[in-house]
Protein backbone atom coordinates (compact mmCIF):
# COMPACT_ATOMS: atom_id res chain seq x y z
CA UNK A 1 0.00 0.00 0.00
CA UNK A 2 1.07 3.60 -0.79
CA UNK A 3 1.45 6.05 2.21
CA UNK A 4 3.17 8.67 3.27
CA UNK A 5 6.04 10.22 5.40
CA UNK A 6 3.89 11.71 7.50
CA UNK A 7 1.79 8.85 8.11
CA UNK A 8 4.74 6.56 8.44
CA UNK A 9 5.97 9.24 11.50
CA UNK A 10 2.42 8.74 13.00
CA UNK A 11 2.77 4.85 12.78
CA UNK A 12 6.60 4.54 13.95
CA UNK A 13 5.52 6.81 17.13
CA UNK A 14 2.55 4.74 17.94
CA UNK A 15 4.62 1.39 17.95
CA UNK A 16 6.84 3.16 20.46
CA UNK A 17 3.66 2.65 22.97
CA UNK A 18 3.60 -0.71 24.86
CA UNK A 19 0.33 -2.04 26.10
CA UNK A 20 -0.54 -1.23 29.75
CA UNK A 21 2.01 1.50 29.30
CA UNK A 22 0.01 5.17 31.10
CA UNK A 23 1.22 7.80 28.32
CA UNK A 24 0.14 11.46 28.86
CA UNK A 25 -1.27 12.11 25.99
CA UNK A 26 -0.80 15.54 23.81
CA UNK A 27 -2.64 17.24 21.13
CA UNK A 28 -2.10 16.69 17.26
CA UNK A 29 0.23 13.52 16.22
CA UNK A 30 0.80 12.25 19.57
CA UNK A 31 -2.73 11.95 19.94
CA UNK A 32 -2.80 10.20 17.13
CA UNK A 33 -0.04 8.10 17.72
CA UNK A 34 -1.48 7.09 20.90
CA UNK A 35 -4.97 5.91 19.91
CA UNK A 36 -3.46 4.10 16.52
CA UNK A 37 -1.46 2.26 19.30
CA UNK A 38 -4.07 1.84 21.16
CA UNK A 39 -6.34 0.27 18.49
CA UNK A 40 -3.24 -1.81 16.99
CA UNK A 41 -0.67 -3.42 19.42
CA UNK A 42 -1.81 -1.77 23.00
CA UNK A 43 -5.92 -2.03 23.99
CA UNK A 44 -4.82 -1.33 27.58
CA UNK A 45 -2.70 1.73 27.21
CA UNK A 46 -4.00 3.91 29.84
CA UNK A 47 -4.60 7.35 27.77
CA UNK A 48 -4.16 9.99 30.31
CA UNK A 49 -5.13 14.04 29.13
CA UNK A 50 -3.77 17.14 30.40
CA UNK A 51 -7.22 18.54 30.97
CA UNK A 52 -7.58 16.14 34.06
CA UNK A 53 -8.99 13.12 32.02
CA UNK A 54 -8.16 9.47 33.05
CA UNK A 55 -8.68 6.51 30.43
CA UNK A 56 -10.32 8.50 27.85
CA UNK A 57 -11.65 6.39 24.96
CA UNK A 58 -12.77 8.90 22.39
CA UNK A 59 -15.18 8.50 19.84
CA UNK A 60 -13.90 11.02 17.88
CA UNK A 61 -10.38 12.50 17.31
CA UNK A 62 -10.31 15.75 19.18
CA UNK A 63 -9.30 19.28 18.05
CA UNK A 64 -8.90 20.27 21.35
CA UNK A 65 -6.77 18.52 24.32
CA UNK A 66 -10.07 19.44 26.38
CA UNK A 67 -12.74 18.47 24.22
CA UNK A 68 -15.83 16.83 25.91
CA UNK A 69 -15.54 13.49 23.65
CA UNK A 70 -12.56 12.52 26.05
CA UNK A 71 -14.53 13.19 28.91
CA UNK A 72 -17.84 10.83 28.25
CA UNK A 73 -17.07 7.05 29.11
CA UNK A 74 -13.59 7.72 30.03
CA UNK A 75 -12.54 5.60 33.54
CA UNK A 76 -12.12 9.09 35.37
CA UNK A 77 -11.76 13.30 36.05
CA UNK A 78 -10.08 14.85 37.60
CA UNK A 79 -8.58 18.25 38.43
CA UNK A 80 -5.64 20.06 36.94
CA UNK A 81 -3.55 20.03 39.64
CA UNK A 82 -4.41 16.35 40.40
CA UNK A 83 -2.93 15.66 36.82
CA UNK A 84 0.08 16.99 37.30
CA UNK A 85 0.90 15.90 40.90
CA UNK A 86 -0.57 12.77 41.69
CA UNK A 87 -0.23 11.65 38.77
CA UNK A 88 2.90 13.34 36.49
CA UNK A 89 4.76 14.31 39.46
CA UNK A 90 4.19 11.18 41.77
CA UNK A 91 5.71 8.52 38.85
CA UNK A 92 3.07 7.45 37.22
CA UNK A 93 3.36 8.45 33.78
CA UNK A 94 5.31 5.84 32.06
CA UNK A 95 5.68 7.91 28.72
CA UNK A 96 5.58 11.61 27.54
CA UNK A 97 4.90 12.73 23.67
CA UNK A 98 5.95 15.97 23.04
CA UNK A 99 6.95 18.08 20.16
CA UNK A 100 7.85 21.57 19.56
CA UNK A 101 9.22 24.69 17.22
CA UNK A 102 13.17 23.33 17.68
CA UNK A 103 14.61 20.43 18.75
CA UNK A 104 18.53 19.80 19.35
CA UNK A 105 21.68 17.91 19.88
CA UNK A 106 20.78 17.15 23.16
CA UNK A 107 16.87 16.59 23.06
CA UNK A 108 16.11 20.41 24.39
CA UNK A 109 12.69 21.28 22.91
CA UNK A 110 11.99 24.84 22.76
CA UNK A 111 8.18 25.74 22.12
CA UNK A 112 8.43 29.41 23.75
CA UNK A 113 10.00 31.83 21.29
CA UNK A 114 12.41 32.26 18.15
CA UNK A 115 15.31 35.05 18.49
CA UNK A 116 14.99 36.75 21.70
CA UNK A 117 12.94 36.17 24.66
CA UNK A 118 12.74 39.92 25.80
CA UNK A 119 12.33 41.01 21.70
CA UNK A 120 11.00 37.90 20.01
CA UNK A 121 10.72 36.74 16.77
CA UNK A 122 8.38 34.80 16.90
CA UNK A 123 6.79 34.66 19.98
CA UNK A 124 5.09 30.40 19.95
CA UNK A 125 2.58 29.24 22.82
CA UNK A 126 5.35 28.58 25.60
CA UNK A 127 5.90 24.77 27.76
CA UNK A 128 2.05 24.63 28.86
CA UNK A 129 2.67 21.27 30.36
CA UNK A 130 5.61 20.34 27.86
CA UNK A 131 8.35 21.48 30.63
CA UNK A 132 6.95 19.44 33.09
CA UNK A 133 6.31 16.36 31.44
CA UNK A 134 10.10 16.29 30.31
CA UNK A 135 10.91 16.93 33.71
CA UNK A 136 8.56 14.33 35.30
CA UNK A 137 7.67 11.57 33.06
CA UNK A 138 9.98 8.29 32.87
CA UNK A 139 10.57 8.36 29.09
CA UNK A 140 9.86 11.22 26.75
CA UNK A 141 9.31 10.46 22.46
CA UNK A 142 9.39 13.49 20.65
CA UNK A 143 7.94 13.77 17.34
CA UNK A 144 7.79 16.28 15.09
CA UNK A 145 8.75 17.17 11.10
CA UNK A 146 12.43 16.72 9.70
CA UNK A 147 13.30 20.69 8.76
CA UNK A 148 16.98 21.96 9.35
CA UNK A 149 15.10 24.52 10.94
CA UNK A 150 13.43 22.91 13.51
CA UNK A 151 17.02 21.02 14.35
CA UNK A 152 19.35 23.56 14.88
CA UNK A 153 22.88 22.66 17.30
CA UNK A 154 21.11 24.41 20.05
CA UNK A 155 17.71 26.05 20.92
CA UNK A 156 17.26 29.88 21.16
CA UNK A 157 14.93 29.11 24.63
CA UNK A 158 15.47 25.57 26.43
CA UNK A 159 11.35 25.12 27.37
CA UNK A 160 11.52 21.35 28.06
CA UNK A 161 15.14 20.16 28.94
CA UNK A 162 16.03 17.07 27.44
CA UNK A 163 19.70 16.34 28.51
CA UNK A 164 20.91 20.56 28.67
CA UNK A 165 24.00 20.44 27.37
CA UNK A 166 24.86 16.83 27.52
CA UNK A 167 24.04 14.03 29.86
CA UNK A 168 26.23 14.66 32.98
CA UNK A 169 24.42 18.01 33.54
CA UNK A 170 20.81 16.54 33.79
CA UNK A 171 22.28 14.25 36.00
CA UNK A 172 23.80 17.08 38.03
CA UNK A 173 20.38 18.34 38.76
CA UNK A 174 19.02 15.17 39.73
CA UNK A 175 15.53 15.73 37.99
CA UNK A 176 12.68 12.97 38.13
CA UNK A 177 12.24 11.85 34.98
CA UNK A 178 14.19 9.91 32.40
CA UNK A 179 14.47 12.57 29.42
CA UNK A 180 13.67 11.62 25.74
CA UNK A 181 14.32 8.32 24.28
CA UNK A 182 13.57 8.81 21.14
CA UNK A 183 12.84 11.35 18.37
CA UNK A 184 11.03 10.56 15.67
CA UNK A 185 10.67 12.02 12.19
CA UNK A 186 9.12 11.85 9.05
CA UNK A 187 12.47 10.97 8.05
CA UNK A 188 13.80 9.31 10.67
CA UNK A 189 14.02 7.67 13.86
CA UNK A 190 16.69 8.74 16.04
CA UNK A 191 17.73 8.11 19.95
CA UNK A 192 20.55 9.22 22.29
CA UNK A 193 23.60 8.40 23.48
CA UNK A 194 23.63 6.33 26.41
CA UNK A 195 27.13 8.04 27.87
CA UNK A 196 26.91 11.88 26.42
CA UNK A 197 22.60 11.87 25.47
CA UNK A 198 23.55 13.29 21.83
CA UNK A 199 21.47 12.37 19.34
CA UNK A 200 22.20 9.46 17.17
CA UNK A 201 20.37 8.57 13.93
CA UNK A 202 19.34 4.96 14.11
CA UNK A 203 16.58 4.24 11.44
CA UNK A 204 16.08 5.96 8.10
CA UNK A 205 12.35 5.83 6.51
CA UNK A 206 12.43 3.50 3.16
CA UNK A 207 13.56 5.86 0.15
CA UNK A 208 15.68 8.27 2.67
CA UNK A 209 19.58 8.38 2.60
CA UNK A 210 21.79 9.37 6.03
CA UNK A 211 22.54 12.24 3.82
CA UNK A 212 18.67 13.69 3.03
CA UNK A 213 18.27 13.25 7.16
CA UNK A 214 22.27 14.99 7.73
CA UNK A 215 21.25 18.04 5.16
CA UNK A 216 18.02 18.34 7.24
CA UNK A 217 19.54 18.36 10.25
CA UNK A 218 21.58 21.46 12.34
CA UNK A 219 24.93 19.96 13.24
CA UNK A 220 27.12 17.06 12.14
CA UNK A 221 24.70 14.29 13.56
CA UNK A 222 26.01 11.35 14.33
CA UNK A 223 25.14 7.75 12.60
CA UNK A 224 24.59 4.67 14.26
CA UNK A 225 26.70 1.60 13.69
CA UNK A 226 23.87 -0.94 13.51
CA UNK A 227 21.92 1.91 11.50
CA UNK A 228 18.49 0.54 10.03
CA UNK A 229 15.69 1.48 7.98
CA UNK A 230 12.48 1.89 9.61
CA UNK A 231 10.03 -1.07 9.12
CA UNK A 232 7.22 -0.08 6.36
CA UNK A 233 3.72 0.02 7.62
CA UNK A 234 1.55 -2.63 7.19
CA UNK A 235 -2.12 -2.15 5.58
CA UNK A 236 -3.55 -3.11 8.90
CA UNK A 237 -1.95 0.17 10.34
CA UNK A 238 -2.67 2.45 7.19
CA UNK A 239 -6.15 1.39 7.24
CA UNK A 240 -6.82 1.90 11.07
CA UNK A 241 -4.78 5.35 11.03
CA UNK A 242 -6.33 6.70 8.07
CA UNK A 243 -9.80 5.52 9.89
CA UNK A 244 -8.94 7.99 12.73
CA UNK A 245 -8.20 10.91 10.67
CA UNK A 246 -10.31 10.60 7.43
CA UNK A 247 -10.20 14.25 6.85
CA UNK A 248 -6.46 14.51 7.20
CA UNK A 249 -6.53 17.08 9.77
CA UNK A 250 -3.53 15.90 11.54
CA UNK A 251 -1.62 14.26 8.48
CA UNK A 252 -2.22 16.55 5.59
CA UNK A 253 -3.91 15.72 2.44
CA UNK A 254 -2.42 12.33 0.71
CA UNK A 255 -1.43 12.60 -2.73
CA UNK B 1 -33.51 29.09 52.36
CA UNK B 2 -33.02 32.09 50.32
CA UNK B 3 -29.65 33.60 51.33
CA UNK B 4 -29.29 37.12 49.71
CA UNK B 5 -29.10 38.68 46.41
CA UNK B 6 -26.82 37.30 44.84
CA UNK B 7 -28.64 36.78 41.47
CA UNK B 8 -27.92 39.60 39.27
CA UNK B 9 -27.64 40.35 34.93
CA UNK B 10 -23.89 39.60 33.79
CA UNK B 11 -23.82 43.48 33.25
CA UNK B 12 -24.45 44.37 36.90
CA UNK B 13 -21.78 41.71 38.16
CA UNK B 14 -18.87 42.70 36.17
CA UNK B 15 -20.11 46.71 37.21
CA UNK B 16 -20.11 46.10 40.61
CA UNK B 17 -17.34 43.20 41.04
CA UNK B 18 -14.85 44.41 38.14
CA UNK B 19 -12.36 47.60 38.46
CA UNK B 20 -10.20 49.25 35.87
CA UNK B 21 -6.54 47.51 37.35
CA UNK B 22 -7.73 44.52 38.90
CA UNK B 23 -6.24 41.23 38.45
CA UNK B 24 -8.96 38.56 37.14
CA UNK B 25 -8.62 34.77 36.63
CA UNK B 26 -11.24 33.39 34.51
CA UNK B 27 -11.58 29.75 34.86
CA UNK B 28 -11.66 26.94 32.31
CA UNK B 29 -9.47 24.77 30.96
CA UNK B 30 -10.63 24.48 27.40
CA UNK B 31 -14.62 23.54 29.12
CA UNK B 32 -17.28 26.00 30.84
CA UNK B 33 -14.77 29.15 29.32
CA UNK B 34 -16.76 32.23 30.26
CA UNK B 35 -16.93 33.94 27.14
CA UNK B 36 -20.17 36.06 27.97
CA UNK B 37 -17.61 37.68 30.83
CA UNK B 38 -15.07 38.50 28.63
CA UNK B 39 -17.37 40.27 26.23
CA UNK B 40 -18.97 42.27 28.88
CA UNK B 41 -15.80 43.97 30.39
CA UNK B 42 -15.00 44.53 26.44
CA UNK B 43 -17.96 46.82 26.43
CA UNK B 44 -17.60 47.92 29.59
CA UNK B 45 -14.00 49.39 27.84
CA UNK B 46 -12.44 47.90 31.17
CA UNK B 47 -8.52 49.04 31.19
CA UNK B 48 -4.99 47.98 32.16
CA UNK B 49 -6.26 44.52 33.95
CA UNK B 50 -3.88 41.37 34.82
CA UNK B 51 -5.19 38.83 32.88
CA UNK B 52 -4.97 35.15 34.37
CA UNK B 53 -5.42 32.17 32.81
CA UNK B 54 -3.01 28.97 31.86
CA UNK B 55 -4.25 29.10 28.54
CA UNK B 56 -5.50 32.73 27.49
CA UNK B 57 -7.79 31.25 24.74
CA UNK B 58 -9.57 33.18 22.67
CA UNK B 59 -11.25 35.37 25.06
CA UNK B 60 -8.47 36.97 26.24
CA UNK B 61 -6.87 36.88 22.52
CA UNK B 62 -10.02 39.03 22.20
CA UNK B 63 -9.84 41.29 25.39
CA UNK B 64 -6.09 41.75 24.35
CA UNK B 65 -7.36 42.97 21.02
CA UNK B 66 -9.78 45.36 22.43
CA UNK B 67 -7.14 47.13 24.74
CA UNK B 68 -8.46 45.69 28.15
CA UNK B 69 -4.73 44.31 29.04
CA UNK B 70 -1.91 45.79 30.64
CA UNK B 71 -0.42 42.25 32.01
CA UNK B 72 -0.21 39.25 31.18
CA UNK B 73 0.41 35.49 33.48
CA UNK B 74 -0.30 32.41 31.57
CA UNK B 75 1.57 28.86 30.83
CA UNK B 76 0.24 28.18 26.98
CA UNK B 77 -0.54 30.90 24.74
CA UNK B 78 -1.94 28.82 21.63
CA UNK B 79 -5.10 28.05 19.90
CA UNK B 80 -5.48 24.56 20.68
CA UNK B 81 -5.08 22.09 17.70
CA UNK B 82 -4.70 25.15 15.51
CA UNK B 83 -2.33 27.93 15.74
CA UNK B 84 -1.11 31.11 17.26
CA UNK B 85 -3.55 33.63 18.78
CA UNK B 86 -2.79 36.35 16.56
CA UNK B 87 -3.66 39.25 18.97
CA UNK B 88 -1.55 38.41 21.78
CA UNK B 89 1.27 37.83 19.32
CA UNK B 90 0.99 41.36 17.80
CA UNK B 91 0.95 42.44 21.83
CA UNK B 92 3.81 41.00 22.46
CA UNK B 93 6.19 41.17 19.36
CA UNK B 94 4.91 44.40 18.00
CA UNK B 95 3.07 45.94 21.25
CA UNK B 96 -0.30 46.70 19.05
CA UNK B 97 -2.58 47.89 20.41
CA UNK B 98 -0.65 48.26 23.14
CA UNK B 99 2.37 46.88 24.82
CA UNK B 100 1.55 43.92 27.21
CA UNK B 101 3.71 42.96 30.35
CA UNK B 102 3.88 39.02 30.46
CA UNK B 103 4.54 36.82 33.36
CA UNK B 104 4.58 33.07 32.30
CA UNK B 105 5.11 29.42 34.10
CA UNK B 106 4.15 26.18 33.51
CA UNK B 107 0.89 24.31 33.93
CA UNK B 108 2.02 22.79 36.61
CA UNK B 109 3.43 26.02 38.38
CA UNK B 110 0.88 28.31 37.54
CA UNK B 111 -1.73 25.79 39.45
CA UNK B 112 0.31 25.32 42.07
CA UNK B 113 0.33 28.83 42.56
CA UNK B 114 -3.65 29.21 41.96
CA UNK B 115 -3.40 26.35 44.94
CA UNK B 116 -1.30 28.17 47.20
CA UNK B 117 -3.32 31.42 47.19
CA UNK B 118 -6.28 29.12 48.02
CA UNK B 119 -4.92 27.40 51.10
CA UNK B 120 -3.60 30.81 51.80
CA UNK B 121 0.29 29.45 52.30
CA UNK B 122 3.51 31.28 51.54
CA UNK B 123 4.70 29.40 48.68
CA UNK B 124 4.32 25.59 47.15
CA UNK B 125 7.15 23.56 46.05
CA UNK B 126 7.17 21.14 43.03
CA UNK B 127 10.07 19.40 41.22
CA UNK B 128 9.49 20.79 37.59
CA UNK B 129 11.01 23.81 36.36
CA UNK B 130 14.80 23.38 37.28
CA UNK B 131 16.88 22.95 33.85
CA UNK B 132 14.39 25.33 31.95
CA UNK B 133 14.99 29.03 30.92
CA UNK B 134 11.63 30.25 32.44
CA UNK B 135 13.96 30.49 35.48
CA UNK B 136 16.02 32.95 33.94
CA UNK B 137 12.92 34.78 33.06
CA UNK B 138 10.07 34.43 35.82
CA UNK B 139 11.74 35.92 39.23
CA UNK B 140 9.17 34.82 41.23
CA UNK B 141 9.91 31.27 40.73
CA UNK B 142 12.70 30.62 43.38
CA UNK B 143 15.02 27.13 43.93
CA UNK B 144 15.56 26.83 47.51
CA UNK B 145 16.59 24.33 49.40
CA UNK B 146 14.25 21.27 50.96
CA UNK B 147 14.53 21.83 54.54
CA UNK B 148 14.33 18.15 55.06
CA UNK B 149 16.41 16.30 52.02
CA UNK B 150 18.81 19.58 51.24
CA UNK B 151 18.13 18.99 47.66
CA UNK B 152 16.80 21.75 45.36
CA UNK B 153 13.32 22.13 44.49
CA UNK B 154 11.48 24.71 42.83
CA UNK B 155 8.86 26.85 44.73
CA UNK B 156 6.08 29.19 43.44
CA UNK B 157 4.59 31.95 45.29
CA UNK B 158 0.66 32.48 46.02
CA UNK B 159 -1.86 33.57 43.63
CA UNK B 160 -4.57 35.55 44.78
CA UNK B 161 -6.49 37.30 41.86
CA UNK B 162 -9.14 40.18 42.82
CA UNK B 163 -11.74 38.18 41.17
CA UNK B 164 -12.19 34.93 39.76
CA UNK B 165 -14.91 34.46 37.40
CA UNK B 166 -16.51 31.06 35.82
CA UNK B 167 -19.28 29.43 34.61
CA UNK B 168 -20.62 26.53 35.90
CA UNK B 169 -23.32 24.36 34.62
CA UNK B 170 -25.56 24.89 37.47
CA UNK B 171 -26.50 26.40 40.58
CA UNK B 172 -29.25 26.62 43.34
CA UNK B 173 -29.95 30.04 43.77
CA UNK B 174 -28.22 31.01 46.90
CA UNK B 175 -25.15 29.91 44.77
CA UNK B 176 -23.83 26.37 45.71
CA UNK B 177 -22.33 25.09 41.60
CA UNK B 178 -22.09 22.57 40.62
CA UNK B 179 -19.87 20.97 37.38
CA UNK B 180 -19.19 17.71 36.08
CA UNK B 181 -16.87 17.09 32.91
CA UNK B 182 -13.32 18.99 32.94
CA UNK B 183 -13.46 20.56 36.27
CA UNK B 184 -9.62 22.02 35.51
CA UNK B 185 -9.52 24.98 37.55
CA UNK B 186 -12.28 26.21 38.85
CA UNK B 187 -12.05 25.43 42.46
CA UNK B 188 -8.71 26.77 43.50
CA UNK B 189 -9.88 30.00 41.34
CA UNK B 190 -12.64 30.12 43.34
CA UNK B 191 -10.84 29.70 46.92
CA UNK B 192 -8.27 32.28 45.62
CA UNK B 193 -9.49 34.99 44.60
CA UNK B 194 -10.98 37.84 46.82
CA UNK B 195 -14.29 38.37 44.74
CA UNK B 196 -16.36 35.55 42.75
CA UNK B 197 -18.65 36.14 39.66
CA UNK B 198 -20.60 32.39 38.46
CA UNK B 199 -22.35 32.34 35.64
CA UNK B 200 -24.85 28.96 35.10
CA UNK B 201 -26.34 27.37 32.12
CA UNK B 202 -29.56 26.59 34.82
CA UNK B 203 -30.58 27.96 38.23
CA UNK B 204 -32.20 24.70 39.58
CA UNK B 205 -34.17 24.19 43.01
CA UNK B 206 -32.16 23.25 45.83
CA UNK B 207 -33.04 20.01 46.53
CA UNK B 208 -31.75 19.22 42.95
CA UNK B 209 -27.97 20.18 44.45
CA UNK B 210 -29.11 18.81 47.95
CA UNK B 211 -29.42 15.57 46.09
CA UNK B 212 -25.88 15.40 45.31
CA UNK B 213 -24.06 16.89 47.12
CA UNK B 214 -20.42 15.60 45.77
CA UNK B 215 -20.93 16.74 42.61
CA UNK B 216 -20.88 20.61 43.97
CA UNK B 217 -17.70 22.60 43.26
CA UNK B 218 -18.02 25.50 45.19
CA UNK B 219 -20.47 26.33 47.66
CA UNK B 220 -22.86 29.30 48.21
CA UNK B 221 -20.38 31.36 50.86
CA UNK B 222 -17.54 31.67 48.36
CA UNK B 223 -19.67 33.24 45.92
CA UNK B 224 -20.33 37.01 45.46
CA UNK B 225 -22.22 37.00 41.84
CA UNK B 226 -24.54 34.63 40.57
CA UNK B 227 -25.76 35.18 36.79
CA UNK B 228 -28.10 32.51 34.79
CA UNK B 229 -27.32 32.92 31.29
CA UNK B 230 -27.46 29.93 29.03
CA UNK B 231 -25.06 29.22 26.03
CA UNK B 232 -22.36 31.86 28.00
CA UNK B 233 -19.34 29.62 27.34
CA UNK B 234 -20.00 29.98 23.80
CA UNK B 235 -17.20 29.01 21.54
CA UNK B 236 -16.37 26.79 24.73
CA UNK B 237 -18.39 24.29 25.68
CA UNK B 238 -20.85 23.01 28.86
CA UNK B 239 -20.52 19.41 28.92
CA UNK B 240 -24.04 17.73 27.78
CA UNK B 241 -25.35 21.13 27.35
CA UNK B 242 -23.16 22.13 23.91
CA UNK B 243 -20.23 20.95 22.48
CA UNK B 244 -17.17 23.28 21.60
CA UNK B 245 -17.30 25.36 18.56
CA UNK B 246 -14.55 23.59 16.16
CA UNK B 247 -15.45 25.70 13.46
CA UNK B 248 -15.06 28.99 15.17
CA UNK B 249 -11.73 28.30 16.96
CA UNK B 250 -10.17 27.54 13.26
CA UNK B 251 -12.24 30.35 11.94
CA UNK B 252 -10.28 32.45 14.55
CA UNK B 253 -7.35 32.02 12.88
CA UNK B 254 -8.31 33.95 10.08
CA UNK B 255 -10.25 36.93 11.72
CA UNK B 256 -7.18 37.16 14.36
CA UNK B 257 -4.66 37.67 11.77
CA UNK B 258 -6.20 40.27 10.24
CA UNK B 259 -6.36 43.05 12.53
CA UNK B 260 -9.45 44.84 10.29
CA UNK B 261 -11.35 41.35 10.11
CA UNK B 262 -11.02 40.96 14.01
CA UNK B 263 -12.20 44.73 15.07
CA UNK B 264 -15.09 43.90 12.44
CA UNK B 265 -15.58 40.54 14.80
CA UNK B 266 -15.64 43.04 17.90
CA UNK B 267 -18.13 45.38 16.41
CA UNK B 268 -20.68 43.07 15.15
CA UNK B 269 -20.80 40.09 17.93
CA UNK B 270 -19.22 42.00 20.86
CA UNK B 271 -20.28 45.61 20.68
CA UNK B 272 -22.74 44.81 18.88
CA UNK B 273 -25.09 42.99 21.07
CA UNK B 274 -26.59 43.96 24.24
CA UNK B 275 -26.04 41.01 26.18
CA UNK B 276 -25.61 37.04 25.84
CA UNK B 277 -28.95 36.68 24.80
CA UNK B 278 -28.46 39.03 22.20
CA UNK B 279 -25.33 36.84 20.90
CA UNK B 280 -26.78 33.41 21.04
CA UNK B 281 -30.47 34.58 19.07
CA UNK B 282 -27.79 35.79 16.40
CA UNK B 283 -25.86 33.33 16.33
CA UNK B 284 -28.95 31.60 15.13
CA UNK B 285 -31.23 27.92 15.46
CA UNK B 286 -29.10 25.83 12.90
CA UNK B 287 -25.89 26.49 14.69
CA UNK B 288 -27.38 25.59 18.40
CA UNK B 289 -29.08 22.80 17.41
CA UNK B 290 -25.77 21.79 15.26
CA UNK B 291 -23.85 22.28 18.82
CA UNK B 292 -26.26 20.11 21.09
CA UNK B 293 -25.37 16.69 22.30
CA UNK B 294 -27.18 13.36 21.98
CA UNK B 295 -28.39 12.96 26.41
CA UNK B 296 -26.34 10.60 27.54
CA UNK B 297 -26.90 10.36 31.85
CA UNK B 298 -25.22 8.94 34.70
CA UNK B 299 -26.61 6.27 36.53
CA UNK B 300 -28.35 7.85 39.53
CA UNK B 301 -26.46 7.04 42.92
CA UNK B 302 -27.81 5.94 46.05
CA UNK B 303 -26.54 8.25 49.32
CA UNK B 304 -29.13 6.95 52.00
CA UNK B 305 -31.16 8.16 53.91
CA UNK B 306 -30.36 8.54 57.53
Amino acid sequence: MEYTRSELMAIAAARELKDGETVFVGIGLPNLAANLAKRMHAPNLIMVYEAGVIGANPSRLPLSIGDPCLVTGSQSVCTMFEVFSLYLQAGRIDVGFLGGAQIDKYGNINSTVIGDYEKPKVRLPGSGGGCDIALLAKRILIITPHEIRRFPEKVDFVTSPGFLGGKMERQKLKLEGGGPVRVITDLAILGFDKETGEMVLESVHPGVSVDDVKKNTGWDLKVSKDLKVTEEPSEKELLTLRELDPKGIYLGKRG
Amino acid sequence: MLVDDKLMTMKEAIKKFVHDGDTIYMAGFTHLIPFSAGHEIIRQKMRNLTLIRPTPDLIYDQMIAAGCAKKLIFSWAGNPGVGSLHAFRRAVEKGYPNKIEIEEYTHFALISSLLAGAMNIPFFPIKSIRGSDLLKYNHKIKVIECPYTGQEVCVVPPLNPDVAILHAQRADRNGNVQVWGIIGDHKEAAFAAKRVIVSVEEIVDEYVVRSDPNRTLIPYFVVDALVEEPWAAHPSYAQGYYDRDNDFYIEWDKISSDVNLLEKYLEEWVYGVENRAEYVKKLGAEKLMKLKPKNFYSIAINYGLY
